[in-house]
């Protein structure tokens, strides 16, 4: 057993190893590449399922969390140790990710075929194959994607987690912009990274003011949470600008929650996870529903001893939390009610489960908060899979229908373009749900998966896992006497059930209303097996945390998750809290699945007819038309943050080339110019005047002097001459003189 | 302290002078002098792989010491040393200038015998300043290094070369002249030119105006160097018109000198106007990485861009160093342990992991943006422009060339995983314990930046299809005609996957590096306490 714990850091390598292998020598050989990534993600999840079993089974294992160090970097006279930890939490993690990981890298090897906005005659080896011309570069990207998630889930302090949390957002905006020839995915690409890495800054900063106030100044999370170290975050406050004293524990809480808002894309940094859609269906499936996404919720029930503290001493952070999760969850549940793209009412929905989340561990249900997140993890993941294999049925419908009518085939895009009372329909875009009808009896194991997989989400009672999961964070919040969470949860939940019943009556219900889903194939046995695989979990995944104190069932099925996660919550010393039995949330709970999903049925059970409007715009008007086009946040966005940086660059781009910076510098050196100018002027005419002066004089002697060498000898010999005839005349002559 | 080991130093500083030499008294063909140029630049660089491996870190303090007479009527000393500080950077010298070498012969074919000439003669006063540990050689080797560098650009340069070389010049000449006057003032204070010696004696100890005068001296020296704001016009026109080993070179350890010098002279000098000034030194930098991200998002010019991010860049390094010095004496220790309510302890390793992340800095930033100017090279030898509007689809065209360009711009915004993100945590991890508001203010930068890397690089270069019509005459990377971009080569592959490789390496794995650079800090720090 010991010896399993030991090899934990073991886990997110072989992912990487694959990624290093693609990229260096697999790169041409698509089979292989694919191989080697689902060989990576089986021996990932063979070995996390192991210390995930290991874990379970354990007695009081919660008392006894596994953390070991690896290497250290020193850090002054300390140093900081980077490691693994195994713990009841991250054990389950290791139970939902590399499964989730193994199915979506099988679906991808079938789901990674030609894509359609491609000229075949530009790739023709690859179209040749029915092969995404990128597809090895794919696998080694959601290859390292996993070594992202799978790291951060086995980090054992949060430096290390936040170094894999980057990663996945690299991977995040390389598989998003992986299409890269779409302009619309290269703006989702780079939208998605610099939104969360808003986020991120702000969680970097969190994380380096709780290293440097933590006492002793760590971030493992066996030495964060001490409850000497919680106290003293709890107890010393700072003094902010605007703010006023606030507890270094709050302000490090909401710093780090901000983080979460930006990777699990709540309000209001929501605006990048439907761009995000852009990227190929099993990198939403992976990425933006089942692993990365939670990760920003997981960064909130590792951190979650600094909330339960911080609640001790000021209520304002954990307010704060449940406010931005409660109310994302409605307002993003309000916009996937109005979408049109299957993709994007999921996206929509996974924001809003997220809220779900993030307001459990705003009332401090710790327990629900990761109940929740394993249970959505599976089914999200169910849904974007089935979405995808949708996607790819209709898309090979279309195409078959175009090789029939070969003929007569018009090229031109510009005629599918539809202006319809409930926004603009594209007739050939396989993603438009306007597009599809009646593909149960089309595509059946993808249609019956997507069902169960959508009756989790909307939360039908007492058999799905949804259920399960919702009802307890519901319970929670009435428990807590969290009056307008609790409500505004279930209005949330009420429109959860419709517009998933919307998206089942449009998508497999009703008539096919184009060639493209009247002839749609059922998706290859690559892309259909995980999807069955996963619906069971999307099931059972449920019945591990069913309440004691539930009637009937609480009981006969133990509340396992509870079990296992308690003495855990007790070694971080925190207090789990039981709610109390109620009726009403449950009934609420069952009220709103049901009548929700009766009252989609009610509308849109038998689809539409071909070239029905939405029957809800026509009711809602403008409001449908605000949640249409998302309450205008990006627009919001375009023409303030945007275009006021864009302003900023240019003008200090301006400022430092043209106006000032250089400006001075150029004008320092005309001036030591002129100034060179004058001593040169200076120099010319009264330094050089005089240098000048002597030297004509010499040069006048020397003109003199010239005169007399002509080079003759017959010349220097007179001088010869004459200068003896000086020197005679002037020693001689006195000489005679005197005889004189 | 001599050691058997002392000459190891003495022949990695002279060997590129001889080689120089050689180049010009042997080189009869350019493709003789390339390949000598670069096999003989490896001696350097082995040595410098032998001084990371031969420095006894449990010791600590400098080491392979070298001392000998050599002005006596100035009292001035040949007097070389290495410690954690500047090994991994002597390392960063010589192992660029390798590559720059091996690069350069690819792709210079104009006066080969001058341009390798001055490139080992680069070397030498680099690895001079490094060596240094008497103001005059140190002087002298600063004042070397800015020849050849002149001349680089103002031969080999772009169009505005003229221009550039004469501004890069005389604006690091003028910094160096207020050095100058400061290093006198050293002298006249302290009486001898050995660096340690007069820092041991703390020239101006107790006068905080003439110790502020000597501070600012060195700092506008260093500074001009660095480049700080608002020093810092002359580096967008030097690297923009420098050729590509030139920018390398530049970037990649020219400016690494005058951080160097703070972190050498300045700060153990004088630590009291060290403590007074440090909150110039942090705004500067923290002003620096803002500013300087927020005008590479209006850049045009690829070049120019990554220009203007070393200015960016080198502000983290600002930053840290500040921040330390804020704290350095004892009576800084004692207030800043009043007003944070922390442990002196904690401070002084907050105030370590400072000058751990400018070091570090200095030396990730010497390794990404040195790969970043090979790869704006290795387009521009087959583009002619740098003109970013001309560019796009790259990535289909030139996958290998894109897989680079990609992993070089990541490390430069500092992902996680990779080289630049450890500095950058560890100068905000100890600036944000010393001087948290303008640490938070340079936190912008790292929103910004993501902004210019992703929205101006990579998504300008290379995302979307290729479009022949932007820019229809391309060359191969020997100049021949070419229908379109082009790959990259073999020896452009072997420039760039050593550099490639340190981001992975540093970025997975930091320890090794980051053990040297504590050690120095450590020293640093505990030498001002000491102080009495």
């Amino acid at each position: 057993m010991e010896g399993l714990f030991s090899v934990t850091w073991v886990v997110p390598i072989p992912p990487f190893l694959a990624f290093l292998a693609i990229l260096l020598f697999l790169n041409k050989n698509k089979r292989g590449s694919a191989l080697t990534a689902i060989g990576s993600a089986l021996i990932s999840c063979v070995l996390g399922w192991g210390i995930a079993f290991a874990s379970f089974f354990r007695d009081h294992f919660g008392d006894h969390p596994v953390d070991e160090a690896i290497y250290t970097i020193p850090t002054g006279a300390t140093e900081f140790v980077i490691g693994y930890a195994v713990d009841p939490a991250n054990a389950l993690m290791l139970f939902m990710v590399p499964f989730l990981v193994l199915m979506i890298f099988i679906y991808s090897s079938g789901y990674m075929s030609f894509p359609h906005h491609l000229r075949a005659e530009q790739y023709p080896t690859a179209y040749a194959q029915g092969k995404d011309p990128r597809y090895s570069r794919f696998m080694a990207y959601i290859c390292l994607f996993a070594t992202g998630m799978l790291g951060l889930v086995v980090a054992n302090n949060l430096l290390q987690f936040f170094v894999f949390w980057e990663v996945m957002g690299l991977c995040s905006y390389l598989l998003i912009g992986f299409w890269y020839e779409k302009a619309s995915a290269r703006a989702a690409a780079v939208k998605a990274f610099i939104t969360t890495r808003i986020g991120d800054a702000l969680l970097m900063i969190g994380l380096i003011l709780l290293y440097v106030r933590s006492e002793p100044s760590s971030l493992r999370f066996s030495e964060l949470f001490t409850e000497t170290n919680l106290d003293q975050l709890a107890q010393s406050l700072v003094d902010l600008p605007l703010f006023g004293e606030v507890h270094w524990i709050s302000l490090i809480g909401v710093l780090i929650f901000c983080g979460a808002i930006g990777k699990s894309a709540q309000f209001p940094l929501h605006i990048w996870l439907p761009d995000a859609m852009e990227g190929p269906t099993p990198v939403s499936a992976m990425i933006h529903a089942a692993t990365m996404v939670s990760a920003g919720v997981f960064l909130l029930v590792r951190m979650f001893p600094i909330y339960e503290f911080s609640g001790e001493v000021s209520s304002g952070t954990l307010q704060f939390v449940a406010f931005i999760g409660a109310f994302t969850a409605l307002f993003a549940a309000t916009i996937a009610v109005a979408q049109w793209d299957i993709k994007r009412v999921l996206a929509y929905s996974t924001i809003s489960q997220l809220g779900y989340m993030v307001a459990a561990i705003g009332m401090g249900a710790y327990v629900a908060a990761l109940f929740h997140l394993l249970t959505h993890a599976f089914f999200k993941a169910l849904l974007f899979l089935g979405s995808g294999s949708v996607i790819h049925g209709v898309e090979h419908g279309y195409h078959h229908a175009h090789e029939h009518a070969h003929d007569d085939h018009d090229d031109s895009h510009a005629e599918h373009i539809v202006r319809r009372a409930d926004g603009v329909l594209d007739t050939e875009d396989a993603q438009d749900m306007r597009n599809m009808g009646g593909l149960l009896t089309r595509m059946p194991r993808t249609g019956w998966t997507f069902i169960i997989g959508g009756l989790a989400l909307s939360g039908f009672p007492l058999i799905t896992a949804g259920f399960w999961s919702k009802d307890e964070i519901l319970a929670f919040a009435w428990d807590g006497n969290h009056q307008w969470v609790f409500w505004t949860l279930a209005l949330a939940a009420f429109l959860t059930a419709f517009y998933t019943m919307r998206q089942i009556g449009l998508t497999f219900l009703g008539r096919a209303r184009t060639e493209g889903a009247s002839h749609a194939p059922e998706s290859v046995a690559s892309m259909t097996t995980p999807l069955i695989l996963i619906s069971i979990f999307a099931i059972a995944g449920g019945w591990f945390g069913i309440p004691e104190a539930f009637p009937v069932l609480g009981g006969i099925v133990p509340n396992w998750i509870g079990h296992f996660l308690e003495p855990y919550m007790k070694y971080m010393h925190l207090y789990p809290h039981h709610p109390d039995f109620n009726f009403v949330p449950l009934a609420v709970s069952i009220v709103v699945a049901l009548g929700g999903l009766g009252a989609g049925y009610l509308v849109y059970g038998q689809g539409l007819k071909e070239g029905q409007t939405d029957p809800v715009a026509r009711i809602l008007g403008p409001i449908w038309w605000m949640w249409h086009r998302k309450y205008w946040i990006d627009e919001l966005y375009n023409s303030t943050i945007v275009l006021f940086t864009m302003w900023l660059s240019r003008f200090l781009a301006l400022f430092d080339r043209e106006w000032i910076i250089d400006w001075v510098v150029n004008g320092v050196g005309r001036i030591a110019i002129r100034i060179g100018d004058l001593t040169s002027a200076f120099d010319k005419f009264v330094v050089d005047g005089f240098v000048d002066g002597v030297g004509w004089i010499s040069d006048q002697a020397g003109h003199i002097a010239r005169l007399l060498q002509d080079g003759r000898v017959q010349t220097y010999l007179l001088f010869g001459m004459l200068i003896l005839a000086v020197w005679l005349f002037l020693n001689v002559l006195p000489m005679i003189l005197t005889l004189v | 302290m001599e050691s058997p080991d002392s000459i190891v130093l003495t022949i990695l500083l002279f060997w590129p002078l001889v080689s120089a030499l050689l180049v010009i008294l042997l080189g009869s063909s350019d493709s003789l002098i390339k390949k000598g140029s670069i096999w003989a630049s490896l001696l350097p660089l082995g040595l410098s792989i032998y001084l990371l491996f031969a420095y006894d870190s449990d010791m600590g303090g400098m080491q392979f010491e070298q001392f000998a007479k050599w002005i006596p009527q100035l009292n001035a000393g040949y007097h070389l040393g290495v410690d954690g500080l500047s090994i991994p950077l002597i390392f960063l010298t010589t192992l660029l200038s390798t590559l720059s070498l091996y690069y350069s012969a690819g792709v210079i074919n104009e006066r080969v015998k001058e341009y390798f000439f001055l490139m080992h003669l680069l070397e030498f006063s680099m690895i001079g300043v490094f060596l240094a540990l008497d103001y005059v050689l140190f002087y002298v080797f600063w004042e070397i290094s800015l020849v050849p560098m002149y001349f680089l650009i103002g031969i080999w340069g772009g169009e505005n070369r003229g221009y550039a070389a004469t501004k890069f010049f005389i604006y690091t000449l003028v910094g160096s002249v207020a050095m100058l006057l400061a290093i006198l003032g050293v002298y006249f204070a302290t009486g001898t030119f050995d660096i340690v010696e007069a820092a041991a004696a703390q020239p101006f100890a107790g006068n905080l105006t003439l110790a502020s005068l000597a501070f600012w001296g060195f700092f506008l020296g260093f500074a001009f160097k660095v480049p700080s704001f608002p020093f810092h016009t002359w580096l967008p026109d030097a690297h923009t018109e420098a050729p590509t080993a030139g920018s390398v070179i530049l970037a990649g350890v020219l400016l690494k000198l005058g951080a160097y010098g703070m972190l050498r002279i300045m700060l153990p000098s004088f630590p009291e106007a060290s403590v007074y000034w440090a909150t110039w030194i942090v705004g500067l930098g923290a002003i620096a990485i803002v500013y300087g991200a927020f005008v590479c998002v209006a850049q045009t010019d690829l070049k120019r861009l990554i220009a203007y991010s070393s200015v960016s860049h080198m502000g983290y390094v600002m930053l840290g160093i500040g921040a330390a010095a804020a704290v350095m004496t004892p009576d800084a220790l004692a207030g800043a342990v009043n007003r944070f309510g922390l442990t002196p302890e904690a401070i002084q390793d907050s105030a370590a992991m400072a000058l751990n992340g400018a070091a570090l800095q200095m030396f990730n930033h010497g390794i990404i943006t040195g790969a970043l100017f090979f790869l704006v090279g290795i387009i521009y030898e087959r583009a002619h422009t740098r003109d970013l509007a001309r560019f796009g689809g790259l990535a289909t065209k030139t996958p290998h060339f894109y897989g680079l360009m990609l992993t070089a711009a990541f490390a430069s915004l500092g992902l996680p995983g990779l080289a630049g993100f450890w500095a950058e945590l560890f100068t905000f991890r100890g600036a944000f314990a010393i001087m948290p508001y303008w640490a938070a203010f340079g936190t912008i930068g790292i929103v910004i930046t993501a902004v210019y890397i992703l929205y101006r690089i990579i998504q300008n270069v290379f995302l979307g299809e290729y479009d022949p019509s932007k820019l229809p005459h391309w060359t191969t990377v020997q100049g021949e005609h070419a229908d379109g971009p082009t790959d990259m080569v073999g020896f452009e592959k072997v420039t760039m996957w050593p550099l490639i490789a340190a981001m992975f390496l540093i970025g997975i794995y930091p320890t090794p590096l980051v053990s040297y650079f504590n050690q120095s800090a450590r020293e640093l720090l505990a030498f001002v306490q000491n102080l009495v």
